[in-house]
């Protein structure tokens, strides 16, 4: 896992919910190059397009809430969305998201001091961001320590093969 | 400590905890639905052979029940495949029903066990006294292969119901009450304890419902503690050993929130999220194109019941179309034994059988755009049922019914037969 994400934002308001994060009709979907393909589709349908690799998430409050659904996590990862920055998680997206090393951030009042377009860099050692483009820095919280473990490891799976004694 | 921290403990092997405190416990039935062939991927990419207790194992098909594409037939293969192999006991095919009707029905479910399933609605068996949690695809994996799962232990809120329920209203009225109040986000990470006489005066069937919707207050797990009419429903289908833990006098809430229910009236919430709830009566006039009756919200036998007395004898509205979809298969054959289905069927609605249905949008009635659904069901998200330009209205299985009689969002205190009772 990379300390500090760089990337372009795209802002979005609050419960933010897995439908609109990947939309219930793709659920058959099992490849993660599939399920990338939809990433954000039911907020915003041309987020796919106008994102590149790296362009990081923000959000207001309770983002990922509703449906336990993997596949909100797996979309993101595989789009190559940089980090999701929320005012606020919804439980099991955040439980998800950790598990497959996608980086998070909770940061208070984001979603109104960001906007759309802005380079933002996402410092997860310090719990910050900043606005390279507002020249602003905004405070986050850190991550409980078990779970930053985890992401450093590169999510829970690599964890388990250490575990297995397979890696 | 609450009942909850000391079933935590418990399944941890610690004496005690503390809210915040991360604790790994052992899990005593990990369930894995249709929609997460996931789980399967994870546990091999992770290095899982065997699971570690194929008995604590449970598969349900259910949202792609029977499966709608070739696509979620051959996900369906692959689980059924992995049970097999694995000797997993407890597989519960396309003719079963919904997840967590399914589950208390098996006799899967008892006071004081941990139940971890990839299902968010897995709140719902707080209902019967359970540690129950949702989970992803990858947590289910891991549980699989070591039979524990970290959690944070959560805070616990007490919920008060005082009062008296009305007729015409239901549960699902009550827990949309709450959410108005709460929010979507009031119970983020955090346990929802519900109380009072309103909650002892309630069915299983009830109870399960405002455990069912606590997650969509973000909730983690819900509590009821478990009392004659828990423990009449468990020993109809479990025969298993078990106690009830109490929570200690001392324990300290989070909050603790207290609601008259005596004046509550039939509540709807509004397109497009689940805490815009107004009272029925305060909600915009609206004609609707279909009506969905069925879920692990609104799917029992209670609620088909409700959607029967309405409608027996009558016919729904020529410009709306009625679907009801029993929770499980129990709950089929008993609603057929009522005469339920036969006066619904009658009056013009479409059946299909056990399993989630449109709820997720997933098939057996998905919306076009611009059409209006008034449902029964638990998530009125954007796009939820369908197309992202369909408006969905959560309403109480008799609500949906009064509605799909008129063909508008209708009270269902107006079109009651006299002496009819919901």
């Amino acid at each position: 896992m990379e300390g500090v994400i760089r990337g372009k934002a795209h802002v979005f308001g609050p419960n933010i919910d897995t439908d609109q994060i990947y939309p219930g009709r793709y659920l058959e979907l099992t490849e993660p190059e599939d399920i990338a393909a939809h990433v954000m589709e039911g907020a915003d349908p041309d987020f796919v397009k106008n994102m590149a690799p790296g362009d990081i998430v923000v959000a207001s409050r309770n983002f990922g809430c509703g449906s336990s659904r993997e596949h909100a996590a797996i979309t993101l990862k595989y789009a190559r969305v940089g980090a999701v920055v929320a005012e606020s998680f919804a439980r099991i997206f955040f439980r998800n998201a950790i598990n497959l090393g996608v980086p998070l951030m909770v940061c208070p009042g984001i979603a109104n001091r960001v906007s759309t377009g802005d380079e933002l860099e996402v410092d997860l050692a310090r719990g910050e961001v900043r606005n390279l483009t507002k020249g602003e820095v905004y405070q986050g919280e850190g991550l409980a320590d078990h779970i930053l473990e985890i992401l450093q490891q590169g999510g829970i799976k690599p964890v388990f093969r250490r575990r297995l004694g397979i890696e | 400590m609450h009942a909850l921290e000391k079933i935590l403990a418990r399944a941890a092997g610690v004496k005690e905890v503390r809210a915040g405190e991360i604790v790994n416990a052992k899990v005593d039935l990990a369930e894995v639905n249709d929609l997460y062939l996931q789980v399967i991927k994870s546990f091999y990419e992770m290095g899982g052979k065997k699971v570690w207790d194929p008995n604590k194992v449970a598969f349900v098909l259910d949202h792609y029940a029977p499966a709608p594409t070739i696509k979620s037939a051959a996900n369906q293969k692959v689980m059924r495949e992995f049970v097999w192999e694995q000797g997993i006991p407890h597989l519960f095919d396309i003719n079963a029903g919904v997840c967590h009707q399914v589950m208390p029905e098996a006799g899967l479910v008892w006071p004081g066990m941990v139940l971890v399933a990839t299902d968010s609605h897995t709140t719902t068996h707080g209902a019967f006294g359970a540690f129950g949690t949702g989970v992803g695809a990858t947590d289910l994996a891991t549980i699989l292969i070591s039979g524990e799962l970290w959690f944070r232990v959560p805070e616990v809120i007490k919920v008060e119901l005082e009062g008296k329920m009305q007729p015409g209203t239901m549960a699902k009225d009550v827990v949309m009450h709450l959410l108005a109040h709460i929010g979507t986000d009031g119970a983020v990470y955090k346990a929802i304890e519900y109380t009072g006489p309103v909650v002892e005066a309630m069915s299983v069937a009830e109870r399960m419902v405002i455990c069912n919707m606590a997650v969509e207050m973000g909730a983690k797990t819900t509590y009821i503690h478990p009392d004659d009419t828990t423990l009449a429903y468990i020993r109809k289908y479990c025969d298993r050993d078990f106690d009830i833990l109490e929570t200690d006098p001392d324990y300290q809430y989070s909050a603790v929130y207290t609601f008259d229910i005596s004046q509550l009236e039939p509540q709807v919430a509004l397109p497009h999220s689940v805490d815009r709830v107004v009272p029925i009566s305060e909600a915009p006039e609206v004609e609707v194109d279909q009506v969905f009756i069925g879920t692990c919200t609104g799917g029992r036998v209670e609620d088909i019941a409700a959607a029967a007395k309405i409608l027996a004898g009558k016919k729904v509205h020529p410009k709306t179309r009625l679907i009801v979809i029993p929770a499980s298969q129990e709950v089929l054959l008993e609603s057929m034994k009522l005469g339920y289905i036969q006066a619904l069927i009658e009056a013009g609605a479409t059946l299909s059988t056990p399993g989630c249905g449109p709820c997720l949008g997933a098939h057996e009635g998905v919306l076009a755009p611009g059409e209006v659904c008034v449902t029964a069901s638990n998530r009125n998200f954007p796009g939820r049922m369908g197309s992202t330009e369909a408006s969905i209205y959560l309403a109480s299985p008799a609500t949906a019914a009064a509605t799909a009689l008129t063909g508008k969002l209708t009270d269902p205190r107006t079109v009651w037969e006299e002496g009819g009772e919901v």
